[in-house]
């Protein structure tokens, strides 16, 4: 095994889980929700693109265009009629409001496209590399690594430089207060839905085309994205980011040694973390 | 002033009667009825009943809520088949052996995963029966991914292992509805109501709220994995998607949602609603379950406290004595007390 190798493939893949955990962050660090079915929106995007991108001839990438804004406004208007519904009681509602809508879109994928697995194909460039001395790095990884560091980029200037971003954060502190203050709080909910489910959906296309995937894969992907949020410690998106990169190498240098034992190292390593260091490893609030 | 204190009801009352007459006509059931299908059926709902009033006890009582309950299913269930078929234990036996083996797992389990909170808390334990389902799965002795069947059965004749495996599903669900009863009315019951209407309140008045939820949380996983024992010991075969999968899950959240969380009553409502559900229209496959998604999402928006909430609004009906009821008998004339 080729230790830098493997670590360097681990770190380009943690930019995938980075992908698939910032969305889930946003909705968890505004609204305090966790989306159960967030891994199944990351399918259900790359499924759509599939569709859109045969139907009308489209390439998978003006098809992911399509479905960025698509669900960007999913979100906002599933924040709006379903999800504020299930805000601002106990933490039943939202997780078996969240775990419903999986269990619906998990099925309704199998009853659209059988469980056959699918895959994006984007010509050339999917399996096109280049090397750096020894080791042969693929564009493509490469590419969602730099996709993922401008989102996480994007969303830190969004959330601490930004009137929007102020407003999230004072809402995520004090719904009642910041409602007192002017925030429009409903419509922002909506507005952090959106960004949400417009960052899972750029998660959609490039799980899309790395991997065969089948409707079932959406768990997988939220437990992934909750790892990465806990091991980075909550609070911000650089935190996640890192701790995405943590399990990402995590999960290749498991795979490498063993292929059954991939996944499994991920989360042991989640639970390494949670047993040792609980707040996470970047923890933005010191208790 | 003089007060008395019951807790009985006359519903109560008659519910009990009903319940001691339904205990006798099912526990005899294999002596006036040849419906071997029938008694297969009456051993699965029984397991699920016991897995729901378990997810119940943590989740409606506890304000534990887990989506990683399938562990303990799992554990409950292969500790049963390398019981049977490696070391030769006598299979009733080892179902009990595989419940108590499942609660001394789920104390280190609780020590890792009781370091998250709320929904945190829900997707940890996810992972931790994924981190069991994949261990299992790694390990060749255990059948690796495919599984095994149950083989060391086979010197039972298979009318008696039937039977047998009937009737300690009766006992079970006499565990899961009334022992859960007697739980709920001792103090650690009382421990945990208080917790479940206010944690901050229960910890003023003296309740150890981390020790309380500890103590359920063993208890509930040792008795999950009581019935996956059982479970497994009625299947004849196991494998880790079927023992640890998540299509536990939804039934979980469908049979105590649906049927009134934090209640006695509800599970056994929302587990009967689920089989006849079930039994009819699960013919339609990926239909059914998208309208049992709609369905839990439906109740949980519009009616939240479920089948049995809407029956004791309208009726007032408890069938489980767990509240005290106080009578003020008299007040004296003057008005003083």
């Amino acid at each position: 095994m080729n230790w830098v190798d493997t670590i360097v493939q681990g770190i380009l893949l943690g930019g995938l889980f980075a992908l698939f955990a910032m969305g889930l962050a946003v909705i968890y660090g505004v609204m305090r929700l966790i989306n159960i079915a967030h891994g199944d929106f990351v399918v259900l995007g790359a499924y759509l693109m599939l569709s859109i991108a045969l139907t009308a001839h489209l390439s998978p990438f003006a098809a992911a265009a399509i479905v960025v804004v698509l669900f960007a406004v999913l979100g906002y208007v599933l924040q709006r009629t379903i999800l504020d519904r299930a805000l601002g009681g106990d933490l039943l509602a939202p997780l078996v409001v969240t775990y419903g809508l999986s269990v619906i879109i998990e099925n309704g994928l199998q009853q659209a496209y059988s469980a056959d697995s699918h895959s994006l194909q984007i010509g050339a460039l999917e399996t096109a590399s280049v090397h750096f001395g020894p080791i042969a790095v693929g564009i493509m990884p490469l590419l969602v690594f730099g996709v993922a560091l401008a989102v996480a980029v994007g969303l830190e200037l969004l959330f601490n430089a930004t009137p929007l971003g102020m407003a999230f954060r004072a809402t995520s502190d004090d719904r009642a207060t910041a409602r007192l203050m002017g925030v429009r709080d409903f419509q922002l909910y909506g507005y952090a839905a959106a960004i949400s489910l417009g960052v899972t959906a750029l998660a959609s296309f490039f799980m899309g085309v790395k991997y065969t995937f089948t409707p079932t894969l959406g768990p997988s992907f939220l437990l992934y994205a909750f790892e990465a949020i806990v091991i980075g410690g909550m609070g911000s998106f650089w935190g996640t980011f890192t701790g995405a990169v943590i399990l990402g190498v995590a999960q290749t240098i498991g795979f490498a040694i063993d292929p059954g034992w991939g996944i499994l190292t991920g989360h042991l390593v989640f639970l390494a973390v949670l047993v040792v260091r609980p707040q996470g490893l970047f923890p933005k609030v010191v208790a | 002033m003089t007060y008395t204190v019951r807790r009985a009801t006359q519903a109560s009352k008659l519910a009990a009667a009903a319940g001691a007459l339904l205990l006798v006509a099912f526990a005899t059931l294999p002596w006036w009825s040849s419906s071997r299908d029938f008694m297969q059926l009456v051993v699965e709902f029984v397991c699920i009943l016991t897995i729901a009033q378990m997810w119940n006890l943590l989740a409606g009582y506890g304000g534990l809520i887990s989506i990683g309950q399938q562990a303990f299913i799992g554990i409950g269930g292969y500790t049963l088949v390398v019981l049977v078929n490696n070391l030769g234990v006598e299979p009733f036996l080892a179902v009990l052996l595989g419940g108590a083996f499942t609660a001394v797992l789920a104390l280190p389990t609780a020590l890792v995963v009781f370091r998250l909170r709320g929904a945190y808390f829900a997707i940890g334990t996810w992972v931790v029966a994924e981190v069991y389902r994949l261990f299992v799965a790694n390990l060749a002795f255990l059948g690796g991914g495919s599984g095994q069947s149950l083989i060391g059965l086979a010197a039972i004749p298979v009318d008696l292992r039937q039977i047998a495996t009937y009737e300690t599903a009766i006992a079970l669900a006499v565990v899961a509805i009334f022992g859960v009863f007697l739980l709920l009315r001792s103090p650690l019951g009382f421990a945990l109501t208080a917790i479940r209407d206010s944690e901050v309140a229960a910890e003023s008045q003296g309740i150890d709220v981390w020790r309380t939820r500890l103590a359920i949380y063993v208890i509930a996983s040792g008795v999950t994995g009581l019935a996956g024992s059982l479970y497994f010991l009625s299947a004849l075969r196991i494998s880790p998607d079927a023992a640890f999968g998540m299509n536990w899950i939804p039934l979980l959240f469908f049979t105590v949602v649906i049927g009134g969380i934090g209640t006695v009553e509800g599970p056994i409502l929302g587990t009967l609603l689920y089989f006849v559900l079930r039994q009819t229209f699960s013919g339609f496959g990926t239909w059914y379950l998208i309208a049992l998604g709609a369905l839990s999402i439906a109740i949980m928006l519009f009616a939240p406290t479920g089948l049995w909430g809407l029956v004791q609004r309208t009726t007032k009906l408890r069938l489980f004595p767990i509240q005290s009821i106080v009578n003020l008998n008299s007040v004296n004339p003057s008005g003083e007390l």
